[in-house]
């Protein structure tokens, strides 16, 4: 920056230095998500809320991806600009900007639709001279519009087709067919047999065809990257809001630090109700910990010095200071990731209906245009009619409508699905969705909640649950919560103990009436530990008093199993939780089959093994323990509250609260699949009509355009009828 | 049909500059929010807001 000239030197270098001082700091992008936006004033209000705060530069909410991204200058921290939302009355939550690629719109994606426009623009033009000649021009007239219609169709197709050439390139390189193989070929040698025609003024000329082809073809491609790239960008969305930041403890210092940066022997600083960021050892502090997406068990496990921890646990009460034994992608939580890439590969084994489209499809059209050729080669021994009706026979069978049978199709279910709170990851999910005839739930965080209700609270004497509700309303721990909800619905006032204070890792205690009482584990109160989940109450006399929790339900739960169970599948539970607490909740919703203390290759055995008896297996489930098996059954569900890891090895993810769709989404599953076999069947039909006039040699473009056409249209209405 | 000269290549230019206005709103990243773009039209806040 170059100073103005300025009568005092000072003037001129203040704003040099700032200049200077500003550019070493990176500014501050950061990104927020706000699900509640919804109209125009909550834009302005927003965006002018933000544009008031001194050092932002710049706001933009995108009310599409409800979000929004924030141009700051450097030193401003997320935490701010979220009060600062969230003060206007709107929810807001973090995003970690690195994971969120998709602020820049996805270039495949622009690609695409640039190739598409150009294709329907050659498209429109050729067919506008085609017309024409369909209707009778003839001799120096047609000639020159089959050059004009040559002049455009050429760069356009070799611009626009070139994600089949590609294709069907990486394809016959690998000795392989597929789908893009018979396209390329159709497209190729209608250019060529069109060219040489028009060289000879001859009078079947199929450059609009080919055009057509390409940009119907290149429609279906489309549909299909959006419906993926949706669903991606609200995967990465779901990623992006567990922001991976650590509190690193460094001389006694605090500092928030990202988890990326911690190394071993770093002393973390884990506050209750965070979750470990690394593996380590606890070094100071007592707690209590919850370690149900690692294991599964529901009931929370007293954590001391010395004691071993691993990423992805819950501390409940008290604060923790942990030295990192293992960072990143040394992390158990890591190592279990690097077991689903392992079962990954075993799902390559599913053949998506195009592709088995394809392979059936593929040889059957090659041979036929071959014969063809032949034929008529030796029955005429004119190379031209021969090519010509080659060619014809390949443009009228390419699989112009066998391209839009499967993406029409999964655009309007994936649409559907996404609209009752179902995110569709995998393109072949909802074809093997439809198979599915057994299907697996995990107990904890799947079926129930994750949080625990107290059983039979009209059991506990009144006087007891006064004073329960009074020590549980001092503690954050899940089970107190549980306590003091149970006693508010109840109606049960707090009675007036002092000196409540938090004992963390046991529970908390006060005084009531003199005397000393305490709320917590069983061997703190004096009482005899029980294999159910329960907390005592120890009123200094008396005996303690137990409070038995059972886990709540997740809502749609019941009506979830019930829809499956009303479908004909077979239902079973498998859980690594205590054998009376599986029990319990099998009886609860009905389910005959169970498995409990199921160790996580124990649950990824059993889901093989139902695979390998011929069932197809739907596993639902959200924890580190259930990855394995979500990764080995034909298909896999995930709640949007599962862990990362979990929800990366799952085909469908569930992003509300609610399971109930679950057993809608069967049954919209098993209707796309007959639509798509629909519409194959459909396809079929126009080429059986069209095809004996083609070898027959009676084809001509008109009604190469026709088929075509009338095709890829009914089988995209087709499409739309899907409920 | 001398018509034809002038038409073929007007029609031409039309489709054409239709399909060149087409690639740069997609260059200029105007599909990333089709839905609050269509909402922007109906505030009646300035959309030049120079930061002081």
């Amino acid at each position: 920056m170059r100073p103005a000239p300025s009568a005092c030197p000072a003037c001129a270098a203040a704003p040099a230095a700032e200049a200077l001082a500003a550019r070493d700091l990176p500014d501050a992008r950061i990104a927020l998500s706000l699900p509640t936006i919804h109209c125009a004033a909550c834009i302005s209000k927003i965006e002018s809320a933000l544009d008031a705060h001194p050092q932002v530069r710049s706001a933009r909410v995108n009310l599409t991806l409800k979000r929004a991204s924030i141009d700051a200058a450097p030193g401003v921290t997320a935490d701010e600009m979220r009060a600062l939302v969230e003060r206007l009355g709107y929810e807001a939550h973090e995003l970690d900007a690195g994971t969120l690629n998709a602020t820049a719109t996805d270039k495949a994606g622009r690609d695409l639709l640039m190739r598409l426009a150009v294709a329907g623009f050659a498209a429109m033009n050729v067919m506008l001279l085609s017309i024409s000649v369909w209707s009778g021009a003839d001799a120096a007239t047609r000639d020159l519009f089959h050059w004009i219609s040559a002049a455009i169709t050429l760069p356009a197709i070799a611009f626009s087709g070139m994600p089949f050439f590609r294709n069907a390139w990486a394809a016959l390189r690998q000795g392989r067919l597929n789908m893009d193989v018979p396209i390329t070929l159709a497209i190729v040698l209608a250019v060529i047999t069109s060219l040489w025609e028009t060289s000879l003024s001859g009078e079947h000329a199929y450059f609009d065809a080919a055009i057509a082809l390409t940009f119907f073809l290149l429609a279906g491609r489309y549909l299909d990257h959006r419906t993926r790239a949706i669903a991606r960008s609200a995967a990465e969305e779901l990623t992006a809001l567990e922001v991976p930041r650590a509190t690193r403890l460094h001389d006694g210092e605090e500092k928030v630090v990202s988890v990326s940066e911690l190394a071993a022997g770093d002393l973390v600083l884990v506050r209750p109700g965070g979750r470990m960021p690394v593996d380590g050892e606890i070094v100071g502090g007592t707690s209590e910990i919850d370690r149900s997406l690692l294991t599964g068990e529901t009931r929370p496990v007293f954590a001391g010095e010395g004691q071993a921890v691993s990423a992805g646990e819950v501390n409940l009460t008290g604060p923790l200071t942990i030295r990192a034994t293992a960072v990143g992608a040394e992390t158990s939580l890591h190592r279990m990731a690097d077991l689903v890439a392992i079962a990954e590969s075993g799902r390559s084994r599913y053949t998506s209906l195009a592709d088995r489209a394809a392979k059936l499809y593929a040889p059957g059209v090659h041979i036929l245009a071959g014969l063809s050729f032949l034929g008529w080669y030796l029955y005429t021994w004119d190379l031209r009619t021969a090519l010509n009706i080659a060619a014809a026979v390949l443009i009228i069978t390419c699989p112009c409508a066998l391209g839009l049978a499967v993406p029409a199709v999964t655009t309007a279910a994936s649409g559907r699905l996404f609209r009752r709170g179902m995110l569709i990851k995998h393109e072949t999910a909802l074809e093997r969705l439809a198979q599915v005839d057994t299907v697996v739930f995990d107990k904890t965080g799947t079926l129930t909640a994750g949080t625990p209700r107290l059983e039979a609270p009209g059991t506990v004497p009144p006087e007891a649950m006064a004073v329960a509700r009074a020590l549980a309303e001092g503690s954050s721990h899940p089970l107190a919560r549980a306590i003091a909800e149970a006693a508010r619905e109840a109606g049960v006032a707090a009675a007036k103990v002092s000196d409540v204070t938090e004992v963390p890792g046991y529970g908390t205690k006060g005084r009531y009436e003199g005397r000393e009482v305490r709320l917590g584990r069983a061997s703190w109160t004096g009482a005899k530990p029980r294999t159910q989940t329960a907390s005592f109450l120890d009123m200094g006399g008396g005996g303690p008093v137990a409070f038995p929790f059972t886990d709540a339900l997740r809502p749609g739960a019941q009506e979830a199993v019930a829809a499956l169970v009303a479908d004909g599948k077979r239902v079973i539970l498998m859980s690594g939780d205590t054998e009376p607490a599986v029990a319990t909740l099998a009886d609860r919703l009905g389910i005959k089959e169970w498995t409990a203390e199921a160790l996580p290759a124990d649950k990824a055995a059993r889901v093989e093994e139902l695979g390998g008896e011929g069932g197809h297996v739907l596993m639902v489930g959200d924890g580190l323990n259930d990855t394995a098996a979500l990764a080995a059954a034909h298909v896999s569900i995930s709640p949007a509250s599962a862990l990362d890891a979990a929800r990366v090895a799952s085909d469908i993810v569930l992003l509300g609260n609610d399971l109930s769709p679950i057993g809608a989404a069967c049954v919209t599953a098993r209707s796309a699949t007959r639509r798509i076999r629909e519409n194959f069947r459909i396809a079929t039909v126009y080429n059986i009509v069209a095809v004996p006039l083609a070898v027959a040699g009676l084809a001509t473009p008109l009604i190469a355009a026709l088929a075509m056409s009338a095709s890829s249209i009914t089988v995209s209405l087709n499409a739309l009828r899907l409920r | 049909m001398n018509v034809l000269a002038y038409l073929i290549p007007i029609s031409l230019i039309l489709g054409g500059l239709g399909l060149v206005f087409f690639i740069y709103t997609v260059r200029s990243n105007q599909y990333d929010d089709p839905e609050g773009d269509a909402r922007r039209i109906l505030t009646d806040d300035w959309d030049e807001h120079p930061k002081p």
